[in-house]
């Protein structure tokens, strides 16, 4: 099957900027992505897990979106406009899919 | 009923009650907890009963000069809190502006479950209170913030501000004050035949599920004490036990001068105390990213919120029995 070398970037961010990133991401030009809440976790604050806090800005979502390797810079760039500010880590990875002309 | 009366019926109600078991579950570690979704839920119905038996106040007394008297006031105090609070929290402190600007912007703003727990105590107290205060609740949400960003533009003129309109509307269309709003409308417009339709929905379960909210809110307040509390010094922390009360001895003044009932000075008062863990942490996270919201969501939700809702509630009803003729 012919796979296509493709960049994966993962961004945790906290929840009241969601709608923020996804609109850089669009200005950017990426045309999919997929929102995962984030259970729990440990910071340099202490461990919060999402069943003990009130409301949703102590939250954390994950968003997962595949690329163009030539588009990651300039998708970068986009991206830490915003999160230069905010609470968040930001990977990007190395995938293979299978259709590539999707991304 | 004397001060000490008032506080040993709100100490030793249900309602109370419950949150100090869910404080004390927290702390000891207990996997007690309370689903996400559920939590959600109970909140919604909190805010649907309580916005709704307003609006029906209103049908029957009208919009009024008093009520906008007392909107004007919840908003001149949600504006001028935040500026004392700011003050204190430099001169007795050391936290940057930053962090002193968004910790006053939650003081300034309300908590609605604190709001929705003096409902329930002036009810225990037997004392009728105006409708038209949940709209005075729904307003004093957003000056407190405005005023703390103003407060930290000045403390740091260079920092990128984010667009002030599109915050506003962010903070406008959170969904507990959608929720509040819409059924105090939906209240208003049906009036007591609507009240009759709904009020074994709204009625007698109300205060079952507040007690469960309020268990919630105990683990919630438990947790963040348990996570939160060591990042607090002794000033701050005195900060969120003391501010409180200048909130409250502030709206008190403002109770000498409106034509409020006891039960409604008691709520005005409820509200200026209290300190917003919904709302403004969340707009805070937008607007004044910079801010820690270790401090400031866990001064709001694990020592002014318990404080309030224990010891604060009593006092506030004391004082309002003082400032508005005695009940």
């Amino acid at each position: 099957m012919d796979m296509h070398p493709k960049k994966r970037i993962e961004i945790i961010l906290e929840a009241p900027a969601i709608h923020r990133l996804t609109a850089a991401l669009e200005t950017a030009g990426v045309t999919g992505y997929s929102i995962l809440p984030v259970l729990g976790g440990r910071g340099s604050t202490g461990t919060w897990s999402r069943d003990g806090l009130v409301g949703g800005a102590g939250q954390m979502v994950m968003l997962i979106c595949i690329t163009d390797a030539g588009r990651v810079d300039a998708v970068l760039d986009h991206v830490m406009r915003l999160l230069s500010r905010q609470i968040g880590i930001v990977t990007v990875g190395d995938v293979a899919v299978v259709r590539g002309e999707r991304f | 009923m004397s001060g000490l009366d008032l506080a040993l019926a709100n100490l030793t109600s249900p309602m109370v009650l419950f949150f100090v078991l869910g404080f004390a579950a927290a702390l000891a570690r207990s996997d007690l907890t309370v689903p996400e979704a559920i939590a959600k839920a109970l909140a919604l119905y909190l805010m649907l009963a309580i916005g709704f038996k307003g609006g029906v106040e209103i049908h029957k007394t009208g919009i009024d000069s008093r009520m906008l008297g007392a909107i004007a006031a919840g908003a001149l105090l949600s504006a001028a809190i935040p500026l004392i609070g700011y003050g204190l929290l430099r001169l007795t402190t050391r936290l940057s502006a930053i962090d002193a600007a968004a910790v006053a912007a939650h003081y300034g703003s309300i908590s609605i479950v604190t709001f929705v727990a003096g409902t329930e105590a002036v009810r225990l107290a037997g004392w009728p209170f105006e409708g038209y205060l949940v709209a005075v609740a729904a307003i004093m949400e957003t000056p407190a913030i405005m005023v703390a960003l103003l407060l930290a533009r000045r403390a740091a003129p260079d920092r990128r501000g984010e667009p002030v309109g599109a915050l506003l509307r962010e903070i406008g269309l959170n969904g507990s004050i959608v929720m509040l709003i819409g059924s105090f409308i939906i209240g208003a417009i049906t009036g007591p035949k609507g009240l009759v339709m709904i009020d074994p929905f709204i009625g007698a379960p109300f205060r079952g599920i507040l007690c469960l909210f309020l268990l919630d809110m105990g683990l919630v307040a438990g947790r963040g004490l348990r996570e939160g509390g060591k990042l607090l010094s002794l000033p701050v922390v005195a900060f969120g036990l003391y501010m409180p009360l200048i909130s409250a001895g502030l709206a008190a003044l403002f109770c000498l001068v409106l034509p409020l009932s006891p039960g409604g000075a008691a709520l005005l008062i409820t509200l200026s105390a209290s300190a917003s863990y919904i709302a403004v942490p969340a707009a805070m996270r937008l607007a004044l990213p910079e801010a820690r919201p270790a401090i400031y969501l866990t001064l709001s939700l694990a020592v002014t919120f318990p404080f309030n809702l224990t010891l604060g509630l009593p006092f506030y009803l004391f004082l309002a029995a003082r400032v508005s003729g005695g009940a």
